[in-house]
């Protein structure tokens, strides 16, 4: 239990320090931006104004709002108390609501779209993969190539893909949103039944593209793990091969849970761009928005939360994998 | 060296791949030589026109003229001109005179026209026909004599001095033009795109400029993966664990994430092909550093690179000499693969709005970007966005099947 504790320790200590350094990405780069977001949502704000010495006031009043016209560090303080604060302060392109405000919503759906559809396309990936292995012949003959092609596939183009067939032309489900635009969220049973409509495309364009990917990775470990002396040793002893292939997809599974640990980041990468084909209203589709309207602290924002959640999944996954295998409590042991 | 190569061209996935993606180089190497058009200047007034030959209406007046009396010509004028609405309406009358029973086949032109022309009779009164239905087939009939007539049409030039109509030609129904002698006819296999552009030449060109940023990103990538995974693996110690941390660091943050913020910050103006491309390459290094790593540690301690320390050869020819022969085919693959994923990366990218700056070069992620702009796969305008999508399938497709076929060549454990 001493030595879990310490992969324990040494796993949050991890997160925290990749915390820290993203979080401080994440101030920078946005801010290094050539271009004055404040003057563009100044233009807009005085259009038709003809008072030069108003747009300047006004101009101003905004620069001092956004603090864009304080040194770096300070900038950096401001958007410290900000963060602490939850609010993340103002969003430029929406001023003047704040960026909690326009993300709070958006957080959920993310969450709700991405989190069952990367599980839901593991288990389905590790699955075929693990049978590919064992069956060989026909059916791995086809799925590999198969695989290959889906997990190659862009996630965009298997989004549109989908949209074009199930919801332009055979109008089984709606092409964008989340929920009817007719509707306001409540939990009335036609809202649940319209989300869950809306929620079928851009789910399981998630779940296609990381079933391929899964099931190559899968289908080498199991092909490698079955090769190996133990599962020979098993045989010659006369040992149900039922259960020696419960042995053999055990060890090939752990490799690939440390492989989801990896990969998260990237799916949640295209996911975003799923929601955004989708006009799914999750955090892609904000940053979307950010982008069109030149608006960092929104940008940010969502950067720093997307970041925050695949850093957070990957210590889940950590500490379960830590629980899992005997191997990584032994090793810390030593 | 010799025999590798047979070797890798025996493995049916490499072949597959490399056939796939050797005619895609060729095509876009070629095409440009032959059609010289700039990819992006703007030849329709309009958008999305549908792929066909486009024949110029002025040019084909003046060419020569041929009379071709060919079957069915008014039957296909016809079917041209007939709406499905005035089809069915047809139809219609002729099961209600009676003529036909109700399983007549509207698409058959030939045969409609035919029990058309010899039944129909405006006199006829059909039980529970209104008057003004009656006159919507007179008219439709009138329409049809219009474009069954044998008449010329008439082409006429408006006299400079008295204003007047002057006859310069007349154009019979069975008169033709020879194509070849038509001055002007383009030839759209893809049609136009939102822009009024060719899409098959913005495509190839978008194709070659893809494949230019995921070679230069994947060129970036493979370089500092490939010191850093060396240093980290042979010096080991303080360098191994600095190098380690950032490559940790890398491979959790996520590099979408880090891509997005990076290219906001570099603004609209100063995103070029190139500029994209090494972003990507420098946000995509830490997994081959993690894998390279990983094969150089377990190479460290053999015999003959300890043989190689004993007498007394430098760290960098060490390094050159005994250990990166040793992971050369490793480091292709992951080289194939780092190219296929930042075409994948530039196109994510472009279909945020961050792409390269739209005015210069055409790339793959950018045609996607504007096709959905402009809702091309909302209104089912195909030819936008379903090539751009199989090109980029078929690229990306080629090379992870050269990566699959080298691994089984290279890594006994996976032949079949």
């Amino acid at each position: 239990m001493k030595a879990y504790r310490r992969y324990f320790l040494n796993k949050l200590g991890w997160f925290l320090v990749t915390l820290v350094c993203a979080f401080i990405l994440n101030f920078i780069l946005p801010r290094l931006m050539p271009g004055d977001p404040v003057a563009a949502i100044v233009s807009r704000l005085a259009q038709g104004m003809s008072d030069a010495t108003g747009v300047q006031a006004i101009y101003e009043q905004y620069t001092e709002l956004f603090g864009t016209n304080k040194p770096m560090v300070e900038q950096f303080f401001i958007y410290m108390r900000n963060v602490v604060r939850g609010d993340f302060g103002y969003s430029i392109s929406q001023y003047p609501r704040t960026v909690a405000d326009t993300l709070k919503s958006s957080i959920i759906w993310t969450l709700g779209l991405q989190f069952p559809a990367i599980i839901v396309g593991w288990v389905i990936g590790n699955t075929l993969g693990a049978l590919a292995a064992y069956l060989k012949g026909g059916f791995d003959k086809v799925l590999m190539p198969v695989s290959i092609f889906v997990s190659n596939f862009p996630q965009f183009g298997m989004a549109i893909i989908l949209l074009v067939i199930f919801g332009a032309g055979l109008e089984w489900f709606p092409t964008s949103g989340g929920y009817g635009f007719d509707m306001i969220p409540n939990f009335s049973w036609d809202f649940i039944k319209s989300v869950i409509i809306h929620y079928q495309l851009p789910f399981w364009s998630v779940v296609l593209i990381a079933i391929g990917g899964q099931a190559i990775g899968m289908r080498s470990m199991a092909i490698y793990e079955l090769n190996m002396d133990y599962v020979k040793f098993s045989r010659f002893m006369g040992i149900k091969d039922r259960k020696i292939i419960g042995y053999v997809f055990r060890n090939a599974m752990l490799p690939q849970i440390t492989g989801l640990a990896l990969s998260v980041g990237t799916m949640v990468g295209g996911a975003l761009v799923s929601e955004i084909v989708f006009s799914y209203p999750g955090l892609g589709f904000t940053l979307l928005n950010g982008v069109m309207g030149q608006d960092y602290p929104l940008i940010s924002a969502s950067a720093l939360i997307i970041t925050v959640m695949v850093l957070l999944a990957n210590f889940v996954i950590e500490i379960l994998y830590g629980v899992i295998d005997p191997r990584v409590k032994a090793a810390q042991a030593d | 060296m010799k025999h590798t190569i047979q070797q890798i061209f025996r493995s049916g996935k490499f072949v597959v791949g490399f056939a796939i993606f050797a005619v895609l180089f060729l095509i876009v190497l070629i095409y440009p030589l032959i059609i010289t058009d700039s990819p992006l200047a703007i030849i329709a007034q309009g958008t999305f026109f549908e792929p066909g030959t486009y024949v110029s209406v002025f040019d084909s007046i003046g060419a020569p003229k041929y009379s071709l009396d060919l079957p069915h010509a008014d039957a296909k004028r016809i079917a041209n001109r007939l709406s499905a609405e005035g089809r069915e309406a047809m139809r219609d009358w002729l099961v209600g005179a009676g003529v036909v029973q109700d399983d007549l086949d509207i698409e058959d032109t030939v045969q409609l026209i035919a029990l058309w022309e010899s039944h129909f009779d405006s006199t006829l009164s059909i039980p529970g026909m209104t008057n003004a239905k009656r006159n919507y087939y007179i008219r439709l009939d009138t329409s049809l004599k219009g474009l069954l007539s044998t008449d010329a049409t008439i082409i006429a030039e408006e006299n400079a001095d008295t204003g007047a109509l002057e006859v310069t030609k007349t154009i019979a129904p069975n008169d033709y033009v020879n194509i070849n002698e038509v001055a002007n006819v383009r030839f759209l296999p893809l049609g136009t795109d939102n822009f009024g552009r060719d899409v098959l030449t913005e495509l190839i060109t978008a194709a070659g400029v893809s494949l230019q940023i995921g070679f230069v990103a994947g060129t970036i990538a493979t370089a500092i993966g490939l010191t850093l995974g060396l240093l980290a693996g042979y010096i080991g110690g303080v360098v191994d664990d600095i190098i380690m941390f950032f490559t940790n660091l890398f491979t959790v943050i996520p590099s979408m994430v880090l891509l997005i913020l990076i290219s906001f910050s570099i603004g609209q103006d100063k995103r070029g092909a190139t500029t994209i491309a090494a972003v990507i390459g420098f946000t995509s290094w830490y997994w081959t550093t993690r894998a390279v790593r990983a094969q150089v540690i377990s190479l460290r301690n053999r015999d003959h690179v300890n043989l190689s320390k004993l007498s007394g050869h430098s760290i960098a020819y060490i390094i050159f000499a005994d250990i990166l022969p040793y992971i050369a085919s490793y480091v292709v693959m992951a080289m194939i693969l780092q190219i296929s994923s930042g075409i994948l990366a530039e196109a994510g990218l472009s279909i945020l709005g961050l792409g390269p700056r739209t005015t210069e070069v055409p790339t793959l992620g950018l045609m996607m970007n504007w096709a959905m702009i402009y809702q091309a796969h909302i209104l089912g305008k195909w030819w936008a966005y379903l090539p751009v999508l199989i090109t980029i399938a078929l690229i990306t497709f080629s090379m992870n099947l050269m990566n699959t076929g080298l691994d089984q060549v290279f890594n006994p454990a996976l032949r079949e």
